[in-house]
């Protein structure tokens, strides 16, 4: 869609041939010289080592067992989906994870997007504020929650003698709190990241549509439901469809808050990968369960977009 | 509601009468247009804690004497920063982390800017491969490529050196820069840049005295977003530089969160360090960022 709207758009340079004198490069070369920087940066260091997931993917590669390795054909992809348990529960907690992150994040931001597009007295400020956490990194976050969840210092203290001795203990070792700690922290720092995209969107808002509805008799809820949303359609389904993918790979903030613990009850699927190849040196079986996760995410993509009919269908 | 007497007033348009319509449609309209104040201020003043105590506790931490337990950081010390900024080595990691923003900053903006203008001023034969390559990579996980990449850079031999590092966030940063600026550079008038050429202007020329400094909200978002990524990147950082010495802060926060007993005052003022640079920048940038998005990635 993005392509189509750039191609029928772009002007065209090398026109009349009879336009004004060009210097030094030929305009048939200049745009690949132009784009040949990222795109060489891109085969290098995105495209070779994609391809080299999938190819080791069907080798068996471990440093510590080099005896073993050579081709393996199937066997790796055999293994995750027969024998490995581990995939399985990580799976689902990666699909847990996203689906409460997203949804509470699209919930929060949405409302903090509305909130901060009003008029008020200190909204640059409140805006700056309440959009600073954008800035900060998934290691910081951690930092900073571990801070508030210490069960000796933190704020989970002050509960406790406040006679709510029950949330008092460490909130991230406890099996019962958590996830719902790990989302809080996680809230904290992804929220801002949708609101501003919102905003950015709501401002684009002709204000004659609202005028024209106020002038038909329509209430401040039917202008939202009936102007502000589906206005805002596309940037909620961008917004959405890059943060799913970003919470899915996202291992910052799990790996440094949690360690994927206790017991592994917060491990997704990257973490679970990370380990394998990292710690374990299983290069290849890494590379297959990487290529499930290539898959499962690239299917989930098409599928939303397809369900939220990215981009209208008047196309 | 009130409402439905207020659009006769307001298209027939009559004149104040003693019952002073035209006023109370003035009120009423103000009514429409903003939300009451509590409605705004509640719901802010809820999130604002949210956002705020977490950075006030970590602030809190850093400042206030180990073992002192008190809400506002009274008597305060600086032990906990000098502490991490020599015995911790953040002094270092600083250095590092500012290196590898802004050399990536740098690098990002200028490749970026280069393919942006090609794809917003000209057709070429694999202009549509390239977008959608451009597109396709947003959803490749740098996390999951560490191997791989680890294995590209150990061939190139720049494993354990910043570079390394700066090449993997730049690329990461691309697409989504790329397409930024390119959105950015078709908002300015081809017409523009042509009439300069008239004048005699080269293409280069022309580009920078017309194009560039139009687009200065748009390469603020772009340099902004290269500087703030990379700064708070970990895992490139953590599997390719091995030496201590080249270390990051992200990674040095690391270091301090799984330490066997943690150093709660440390790990706070490591927190403070860390935020410092983003924060500042965020701030002055947050007013472009909006804009940026707005005119760039949504309309994409």
């Amino acid at each position: 869609m993005a392509t189509t709207t750039a191609v029928a758009k772009a002007p065209r340079p090398e026109g009349p041939p009879n336009a004004r004198k060009r210097r030094s490069a030929t305009p048939k070369k200049l745009p690949y010289l132009l784009i040949a920087p990222a795109g060489l940066l891109m085969l290098g260091f995105i495209a070779y080592p994609v391809l080299n997931v999938f190819y080791t993917a069907f080798q068996n590669e471990n440093p510590t067992k080099p005896w073993r390795n050579g081709f393996a054909g199937w066997d790796n992809f055999t293994r995750i989906f027969t024998e490995d348990d581990q995939f399985w529960s990580t799976l689902a907690f990666s699909g847990k994870w996203v689906v409460v992150e997203v949804g509470l994040q699209l919930l929060f931001g949405l409302a903090l997007a509305l909130i901060v597009n009003q008029t008020f007295v200190g909204r640059a400020l409140s805006r700056a504020m309440v959009f600073s956490p954008w800035a900060v990194s998934g290691v910081l976050t951690s930092a900073i929650w571990v801070l508030l969840y210490n069960s000796q210092t933190g704020i989970t203290r002050y509960l406790a003698d406040m006679g709510l001795a029950e949330y008092g203990s460490s909130w991230l070792s406890d099996p019962n709190t958590v996830f719902s700690a790990a989302v809080v922290a996680d809230l904290w720092r992804g929220v801002p990241f949708f609101a501003i995209l919102i905003l950015a969107d709501l401002q684009t808002v002709s204000k004659d549509l609202y005028e024209a509805a106020e002038v038909d008799g329509a209430s401040r809820l039917q202008q939202f439901f009936h102007i502000t949303l589906p206005h805002l359609k596309d940037a909620i389904v961008l917004a959405t469809l890059l943060r799913m993918v970003w919470e899915f790979n996202n291992v910052d903030l799990l790996y440094t808050l949690t360690g994927g613990g206790p017991a592994g009850q917060t491990t997704t699927l990257p973490l679970y990968i990370a380990n394998i190849s990292v710690d374990a040196h299983d290069f290849g079986y890494a590379s297959a369960l990487t290529t499930v996760a290539f898959v499962i995410l690239l299917f989930c993509s098409i599928l939303y977009l397809r369900l939220s009919k990215f981009g209208g269908d008047d196309k | 509601m009130a409402v439905t007497d207020k659009p006769q007033a307001a298209h027939t348009g009559t004149p104040a009468g003693p019952g002073g319509t035209p006023a109370r449609t003035r009120k009423e309209r103000r009514a429409w247009d903003e939300a009451p104040r509590w409605q705004i201020y509640l719901p802010l003043g809820v999130y604002l804690v949210f956002t705020l105590v977490p950075f006030y506790w970590m602030i809190l931490f850093a400042l206030r004497p180990a073992g002192t337990t008190g809400m506002l950081p009274w008597p305060i010390t600086l032990d906990h920063f000098e502490k991490v900024w020599t015995e911790r080595s953040f002094g270092v990691f600083f250095q590092n982390s500012l290196i590898v923003g802004v050399v990536t900053l740098f690098m990002t903006t200028l490749v970026s800017l280069a393919g942006g203008y090609a794809l917003a001023r000209f057709n070429f034969r694999i202009k549509r491969g390239f977008m959608l390559a451009l597109l396709c990579s947003q959803f490749v996980p740098g996390a999951l490529l560490l191997v791989p990449l680890f294995k590209v850079f150990a061939g190139i031999q720049m494993i354990n050196s910043l570079g390394s590092v700066i090449i993997a966030e730049t690329v990461f940063q691309l697409p989504l820069s790329m397409i930024l600026l390119s959105n950015f550079i078709k908002n300015v008038p081809y017409s523009l840049e042509e009439a300069a050429w008239v004048d005699g202007c080269g293409r280069f020329r022309a580009f920078c005295a017309i194009v560039l400094p139009m687009l200065r909200p748009g390469l603020v978002a772009v340099g902004s977003f290269a500087f703030v990524h990379s700064w708070n990147h970990f895992l490139f950082a953590l599997m390719f530089l091995s030496k201590q010495d080249l270390q990051t802060i992200p990674v040095g926060l690391n270091t301090l969160l799984s330490a066997d007993s943690v150093d709660l005052g440390a790990l706070a003022a490591g927190g403070v360090i860390a935020a410092l640079p983003v924060v500042i920048v965020f701030a002055f940038i947050q007013k472009y960022l909006v804009t940026g998005f707005s005119a760039g990635a949504v309309k994409g």
